[in-house]
């Protein structure tokens, strides 16, 4: 339409509204449809911890950032290209964050007297022409619009009025070249039964795409093309969904039910409502009257022989606590899922922090190890859920699995993996005696130092477990000091020969260097980012990122010693800093951002050039 | 009977080879006793019966019992044996509690397991004291008492457990006492046939911090404080001198010599009004205590429910193969 197209490597754009006006949704659909059209993305969901603040608040306002481009990415990004703000209060809050000479697209018609007081605006920024000095500034009446395209259905005007985020999401649609039909379809889907739904949110879309091509304010559409990508079939996929996926496919490849332990907690309670809905597979899901119900019922099924998960975020980590030492006690296979959020207490329930590192490692009474690993991308939760089965059952030990809220709701693309591939996962139950004549609950495999997993119904293997300190192989009650001083020793180790399992560390970039950047969890993306961003400039600078936490890869401290500088970017105030500064005696710095939110590349590189000097 | 068990198991199969650690004369070696004597008149594999306990003296419970156990922590083994029984709902299942582990900090697991009436046999050892921390109050110890945490009596209310266990809607509530030999083994093998979860309160001696606690039930000439409940027969007691008579709501007792046993209230186990009436006549000084089934119906359980639902689901979608869930959805090919 004799508009020009400009073709980009990549894209950051803003949706952000009032709780009610759908934003999380709205993105999701872009989200999909850029899937589909094969760039690489990734996307950042913000919303309050209110179900529903009040309308036009500040707090209340809800956010979806996505990133998509030509090239392979990591983040979300940093600064969107494109804000969309469907009220004043968005637009309040996410302004400062736009790059200078982006575009700002409003919902004008939400830009009343009400909604700027609310948002404490004395003049309208929508009309006042301050914005124009630094933006390219879109408004639109989009109230007016949708109910305009709607006018002969027979929907009432609440619903209509409802309808306005896909007209914004048209008007994106128009301006990055994405096709429409994978919506409507979704849409035919999603409200079958209730046509004039499907017809006004149709309509709402059409219009937004149509009135973004005819009018003049846009001058320019945009091109983002294919990603080239590793060859595959690819799906996008949110992490706590691939880590439902990855406890699954545990399950069926090792042949174990799958038992779930749970209580509801943002972030993680979309992990329960999954696995809910697969009972077609076998899984077994217990919503427990509490976190200490959802670990210890999970313990119980995992000494009557499931693959047992409890799932929970920070503050359920604290509850569980005790029964954790228990199955570190019981020397039983648990995993236990933390997708962290901020903290401390109730803290920030929507927003990401991977502050539970020091909770994970030390957050029980007593010399209480156990392995943690930490999941890297959306995609990854699904390989570590997988992994942190394996090595539980393997190694007769509980495992906890840190993910994190940005992770959870965050998505990518994802190489769907095939489940033959997977690394194999074989159970053996114990069905006999083991110790001349007898069975000793305690006597242990000599490579792994795991103990035999002999499950109740098993006839002539009965015997007891409990909290109480066990005798070496026998596993009875014992309170004598040797034995103590020697389970606690042999509890130690048995974590530490999980390292036999650990791949070798990959060194993104050179084995030597002026500074190595070292991350564990969802800093991951930021952190490959910024290394790329970094090598291009010709800075000698690599990227070691810890899969393992508990224990650490053996490889490590020879790894670390051949960096000038080494810097530790986390989401807390440098929980694995301090266990790397004293378990290898290395003077690593920390760049420790705790707002609730990704740490972006940009400020990575930033604090990356400022140690160079 | 199961086809494997060719032999009979004798009381001597369930006994481990742990040796006892109570304190000489407590009342729960009694109880433990009954236990192993019951288990093999049950017809149950030894290896298919799994006694889970919390933390107290009566957690201990499950190293003395020759089956798979599990001595877990304070409070949580009707959670834990929750997921034991969802795991294997073929399993016969036991949590031995005591008043401390199991209504204080355990009250919120045991009120959900029978609310959910998931099939455990719940053995709950009351001794109105905290014996192995020593001679504390504990939530069913009476007003006034002195203990070394209540030099001036204590001023906490105790719970009534049978009230709070119908309140939480339990299918199966029973009272017993540890020195009534025949009459545990009695509430025992009903508990084992109830199907569904089944509460049985064992009034139990600890000689050490609470002694003759229940002395007023259990002198041989004490009967008279007791009324041992039998469905569908008349509620008299005190070798049937006395009977019960309901006025609206209220029990009171009466003489039989001048009353017709026509006139006596009759006990109807499946009767969840009277239940709770009973129930309130628990350390009432006007009434005998109420000893026996209190309360016995039939609901479906959560375990079985659950593997209900699980079947239901596979026979409509078919058994579900991750790889088809991972390709699920939009997906996209790069070639």
């Amino acid at each position: 339409m004799g508009k020009n197209f400009k073709t980009i490597d990549e894209a950051v754009i803003r949706f952000a509204g009032d709780s009610g006006d759908g934003m999380q949704l709205t993105g999701g659909r872009f989200t999909e449809t850029t899937a589909i059209v094969g760039n690489d993305l990734s996307t950042l969901p913000d919303f309050p911890a209110e179900i529903r603040a009040p309308a036009g608040s500040l707090a209340g306002v809800s956010a979806f950032q996505l990133k998509f481009s030509s090239r392979d990415i990591h983040t979300p990004g940093d600064k969107p290209d494109v804000l969309v703000a469907m009220n004043p209060a968005a637009l309040k809050v996410h302004q400062k964050e736009v790059i200078p000479g982006g575009t700002i697209i409003m919902n004008t018609d939400a830009f009343v007297k009400k909604n700027l007081n609310f948002a404490g605006y004395e003049s309208n920024p929508a009309e006042d022409g301050s914005l124009d000095d630094y933006f390219t500034v879109i408004p639109i009446e989009m109230n007016k619009m949708v109910k305009a395209a709607c006018e002969d259905l027979d929907l009432n005007g609440k619903l209509v009025l409802r309808t306005k985020n896909f007209f914004a999401l048209g008007v994106l649609f128009y301006m990055y070249d994405r096709p429409l039909d994978a919506t409507e379809e979704w849409l035919k889907k999603k409200f079958a039964g209730k046509d004039a739904i499907i017809e006004a949110n149709t309509r709402a879309m059409h219009a937004g795409y149509n009135y973004a091509d005819t009018t003049e304010i846009f001058t320019t559409r945009f091109k983002v093309e294919k990603a080239s990508l590793p060859p595959g079939t690819y799906r996008n996929i949110n992490g706590n969904y691939a880590t439902s996926l990855g406890l699954l496919a545990a399950a069926e490849k090792s042949g174990l039910d799958l038992f779930l332990g749970s209580y509801p907690i943002t972030p993680a309670s979309d992990i329960l409502h999954t696995l809910s809905a697969w009972k077609h597979f076998g899984v077994k899901t217990f919503q427990a009257e509490d976190e200490i119900a959802g670990v210890t019922s999970a313990i119980g099924a995992a000494y009557s022989g499931n693959l047992a998960i409890t799932t929970t975020s920070g503050p359920g980590i604290a509850l569980k606590g005790e029964a954790i030492g228990l199955a570190i006690m019981t020397e039983l296979p648990l995993v236990v899922i933390n997708v962290q959020r901020g903290g401390p207490s109730t803290g920030l329930p929507t927003k990401t922090e991977q502050s539970d590192l020091n909770q994970a490692l030390y957050g029980r009474n007593g010399e209480a190890p156990m392995p943690v690993i930490a999941a890297a991308t959306p995609g990854d939760c699904f390989f570590a859920a997988y992994e942190a089965c394996r090595i539980a059952v393997k190694h007769m030990t509980p495992v906890m699995l840190l993910t994190d809220g940005y992770l959870a709701n965050g998505s990518e693309p994802w190489n769907i993996p095939k489940v033959e591939e997977l690394e194999s996962f074989d159970v053996k139950f114990a069905d006999g005696f083991n110790a001349d004549g007898d069975f000793f609950p305690y006597l242990r495999d000599k490579e792994t130092l795991a103990r035999p997993w002999a499950i109740p119904g098993t006839p002539g293997l009965e015997h007891r477990v409990g909290g109480i300190e066990t005798a070496e192989n026998t596993g009875h009650v014992s309170y004598d000091p040797e034995n103590h001083h020697n389970m606690v020793v042999i509890r130690q180790e048995k974590v530490e020969r999980v390292q036999n399992d650990i791949a070798k560390t990959k060194i993104y970039g050179d084995d030597s260097g002026d500074l190595l950047l070292l991350s564990w969890g969802g800093t991951y993306g930021a952190c490959r980012s910024a290394v790329e961003t970094l090598q291009e400039d010709g800075k000698k600078v690599s990227h070691v990122h810890l899969r393992w936490i508990s224990p650490l890869p053996k490889d490590l401290g020879e790894i670390l010693i051949h960096f000038k500088d080494i810097l530790v970017p986390e989401i807390n105030l440098g929980q694995l800093l301090r266990l790397i500064r004293s378990e290898y005696l290395v003077d690593a710095k920390g760049l420790n951002l705790v707002r609730g939110r990704p740490i972006g590349a940009a400020t990575i590189v930033e604090a990356v050039n400022k140690t160079l000097g | 009977m199961s086809e494997s068990q060719t032999t009979q198991l004798t009381k001597k199969d369930f006994v481990s080879d742990q040796a006892v650690r109570w304190c000489p004369g407590c009342g729960d070696y009694a109880i433990l006793a009954q236990a192993q004597k019951q288990m093999p008149t049950f017809g149950r594999k030894r290896e298919d019966i799994v006694f889970v306990s919390g933390i107290g003296c009566s957690s201990r419970f499950p190293y003395y019992m020759n089956t798979y156990g599990f001595h877990s922590i304070h409070g949580r083994a009707p959670a834990v044996a929750t997921g034991v029984k969802i795991a294997n709902p073929d399993l016969s299942v036991w949590v031995v509690t005591g008043d401390g582990d199991g209504l204080s900090i355990g009250g919120n697991h045991f009120m959900h397991a029978l609310r959910r009436n998931m099939d455990l046999n719940i053995l709950m050892f009351n001794n109105r004291i905290y014996g192995l921390t020593k001679g504390q109050y504990s939530p069913t110890s009476e007003v006034g008492k002195v203990t070394k945490a209540t030099p001036y009596g204590s001023i906490d209310n105790p719970l009534n457990p049978p009230s709070l266990a119908l309140g939480a809607q339990a299918t199966f509530v029973a009272r017993t006492i540890d020195r009534w030999q025949k009459h545990l083994a009695e509430m025992m093998e009903r508990s084992y046939n109830h199907d569904g979860g089944s509460f049985v309160e064992i009034y139990q001696n600890c000689n050490i911090f609470n002694d003759n606690a229940f002395e007023e039930y259990t002198g041989s000439e004490k009967l008279d404080n007791v009324i041992e409940l039998k469905n569908g027969q008349p509620m008299l007691f005190a070798k049937e001198t006395k009977g019960l008579k309901l006025e609206g709501a209220k029990a009171k007792v009466v003489d039989m010599e001048k009353h017709s046993v026509d006139e006596i209230l009759v006990h109807d186990e499946t009767d969840l009004e009277l239940a709770h009436i009973i129930a309130n006549w628990t350390s009432n000084p006007d009434l005998p205590e109420p000893i026996g089934v209190i309360y016995s119906i039939d609901k479906p359980t959560y375990n079985q429910d659950m593997v209900d639902q699980i079947s239901l689901a596979k026979e409509k979608k078919g058994v579900g193969k991750v790889q088809d869930l991972l390709n699920a959805g939009d997906t996209w090919k790069v070639d």
